[in-house]
């Protein structure tokens, strides 16, 4: 039996590629916009770009803490950098260059990290930060952001190239759904309202977003009718959009590809208890590293699927 | 801008050297034992070496740059710019104090000429030079970029992938200068993590090395910047080893870590003060 989806897709294809196209057109409209990649230029797609621009891209070798410091160091002299490797290697591993060279002097560099979360796959746990998000929203100065597929990944990667500011940009590897339009405007900090709805509100980031709107169509079956809104910013976090939600449906479930703690679930029950305290449901990864697996299996085993967000629903809906 | 005569920058040093102990002095914190050894780099760059303006601009488009990398020479850092126009002598009273532009480790935050990068966390300062340097290379800026670190510092390891970077793309518009002093916090380089032969390992990483054996006499250092200056533009980055004495003006504090981070008492301070002519006015 098929769903009756609020939006559907043709096609899919990996955020990191919306990146890498995004990357590409962004260099075209602005001179100023630079490139470097600490050897993992064909897996952030970054290979158009250094042809196009050779003159522009610095391939800085496996060393990461350079890379952010050259970043830095470009950006002062004017250049827009987009410094990209995996997001364990671009936030963990270089966490103290970042919060001194980039946030705390106020850089505008562009922190490009793919093969975030737990469908990055096979790889598994060394490589499939969890923690990213909350490293990178602590950080005072920092925008944070994460797309949920490749045209919002796209448009939100020429949208930062016009932001003055340390920006973060998490994406991912896997093949995914293509169910936002093309050449939409990316507003960053400004939620997106997908799906309306007054019994409950789902608050997705990320590939969950996806989810999301699967899960609405599971639960409109049963008769519940869910707000799906997108937070493809997590820091600034659009508050009004979330108030204003919840206001009107009275319980939410957040989803995120990234732990409990710290992440965008954190985010909304921090603005909910100070502001309108409802009942919150998070479907995240509960205090645990991953593993080898495929993206679908891992979604399914940690509890980062469509079905699961169903079952936060029903536990938030039963909160009411 | 005239050159100022060997004995006229002398007389800077030695002001340089009274403003970073009575800063350190002042709020009981902070760190005078390198400063005091760096005082005639700090002031043979600024005031001979540097086509700088000290009407400062974020981007440094078309003059040279300078980063300090090991930030804890803040104080001297400090003392230099504002006896070199960027701003307000006076300004150094507030040294650490809340409120302040002069943070204990440099810092953009606040705005302060002549500080592009915050430091303080070691390691840092060469991949932001080099990234400065890059931005300059691509605007075809020729104009050059300056860095100083310590030699503790460089046991860090992104110097050496900074190093490894500088030498790939042919960073030959760059001059790192390592404050040699032989000392960190907790003794002498040689007992904490002995750097061996540093001349053999940047010679190693591709690098153009000169060393600057009298890192305490102002002729010496000007003539290894000279030096520095001259091997610019032939492909290789430039690695100036200054041999200093950490502490070096005041007799009780040269030589020893022990002054790395400790301020002098006000016994100490005045003992001190007495060995070093005030001779543009202290703040
Ligand atoms: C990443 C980092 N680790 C540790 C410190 C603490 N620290 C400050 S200065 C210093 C010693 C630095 O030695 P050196 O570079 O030789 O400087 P000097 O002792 O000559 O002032 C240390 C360990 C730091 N500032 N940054």
């Amino acid at each position: 039996m098929s769903l009756d989806l609020k939006y559907t897709y043709t096609e899919k294809k990996d955020t990191r590629s919306g990146f890498g196209d995004g990357f590409l057109e962004a260099g075209r409209r602005n001179p100023n916009v630079v490139g470097l990649c600490a050897d993992l230029i064909g897996s952030l797609k970054m290979g158009d770009f250094q042809k196009e621009f050779p003159d522009r891209f610095f391939q800085t070798g496996i060393a990461e803490a350079n890379m952010i410091g050259l970043a830095a160091g470009m950006a002062l002299g004017g250049k827009i950098p987009f410094a990209g490797t995996f997001a364990n290697f671009a936030t963990g591993r270089v966490y103290d260059q970042i919060r001194q060279s980039v946030a705390y002097s106020d850089k505008n560099v562009k922190i490009c990290a793919s093969h975030a979360g737990l469908t990055l796959g096979e790889d598994g746990a060394t490589h499939q930060i969890l923690e990213d998000l909350g490293m990178m929203k602590m950080l005072p100065h920092m925008t944070v952001i994460n797309p949920c597929d490749y045209n919002q990944t796209k448009a939100a990667t020429l949208a930062i190239a016009e932001h003055e500011g340390p920006v973060y940009l998490r994406f991912g590897r896997p093949s995914w759904p293509i169910f936002t339009p093309a050449n939409q405007k990316f507003e960053i900090g400004k939620a997106w309202k997908m799906i309306d709805g007054k019994d409950l509100t789902l608050f997705a980031t990320g590939h969950l977003v996806w989810e999301a709107v699967v899960a609405e169509a599971m639960l409109r079956e049963e008769g519940i009718h869910a707000e799906v809104i997108n937070i493809h910013t997590i820091k600034p976090l659009d508050t009004e959009a979330i108030l204003e939600s919840v206001q009107k449906t009275g319980c939410a479930v957040s989803a995120e590809e990234h732990q409990l703690h710290g992440g965008l679930g954190d985010s909304i029950a921090q603005t909910l208890i100070r502001h309108y305290p409802a009942p919150l449901e998070y479907v995240g990864v509960n205090d645990s590293f991953g593993e080898s697996g495929t993206p679908t299996q891992l979604l399914e085993k940690y509890g980062l699927n469509a079905e699961n967000i169903v079952k936060a629903a029903k536990r938030a809906l039963a909160r009411k | 801008m005239k050159k100022l005569s060997l004995p006229e920058l002398q007389k800077i040093c030695s002001q340089l050297r009274r403003d970073v102990l009575r800063m350190v002095h002042a709020v009981q914190s902070g760190h005078p034992g390198a400063p005091l050894g760096c005082a005639e780099f700090f002031v043979a760059l600024y005031f001979d070496q540097l086509h700088h303006n000290p009407d400062f601009q974020m981007n440094g488009k078309g003059e040279d740059l300078f980063f300090l990398s090991n930030g804890h020479l803040s104080a001297g850092w400090y003392s230099v710019l504002a006896r070199s126009g960027y701003f307000p002598v006076a300004e150094l009273k507030t040294f650490r104090k809340l409120n302040s532009r002069l943070q204990g480790h440099p810092a953009t935050h606040e705005h302060l000429p002549g500080i592009r990068i915050a430091s303080g966390s070691l390691g840092q300062g060469l991949s932001v030079a080099l990234g400065a340097a890059q931005a300059k290379k691509i605007d075809q800026d020729k104009s050059l970029v300056y860095v100083l670190m310590g030699d503790g510092e460089l046991q860090e390891g992104q110097v050496w992938e900074a190093a490894m970077y500088a030498a790939h793309y042919g960073m030959d518009h760059v001059i790192a200068t390592v404050d040699y002093n032989g000392q960190q916090i907790d003794g002498p380089t040689e007992k904490v993590m002995d750097l061996k032969n540093l001349k053999a390992k940047w010679e190693a990483f591709g690098w153009e090395v000169i060393e600057t054996k009298e890192g305490n006499d102002l002729a010496s250092v000007i003539a290894g910047l000279e030096k520095a200056k001259s091997l610019t533009g032939k492909g290789k980055p430039i690695l100036n080893l200054l041999y200093t004495e950490m502490g070096y003006g005041v007799d009780f504090m040269v030589g020893t870590h022990k002054w790395h981070g400790s301020p002098p008492n006000d016994e100490q301070l005045a003992l001190a003060l007495g060995q070093l002519e005030e001779t543009l006015g202290d703040y």
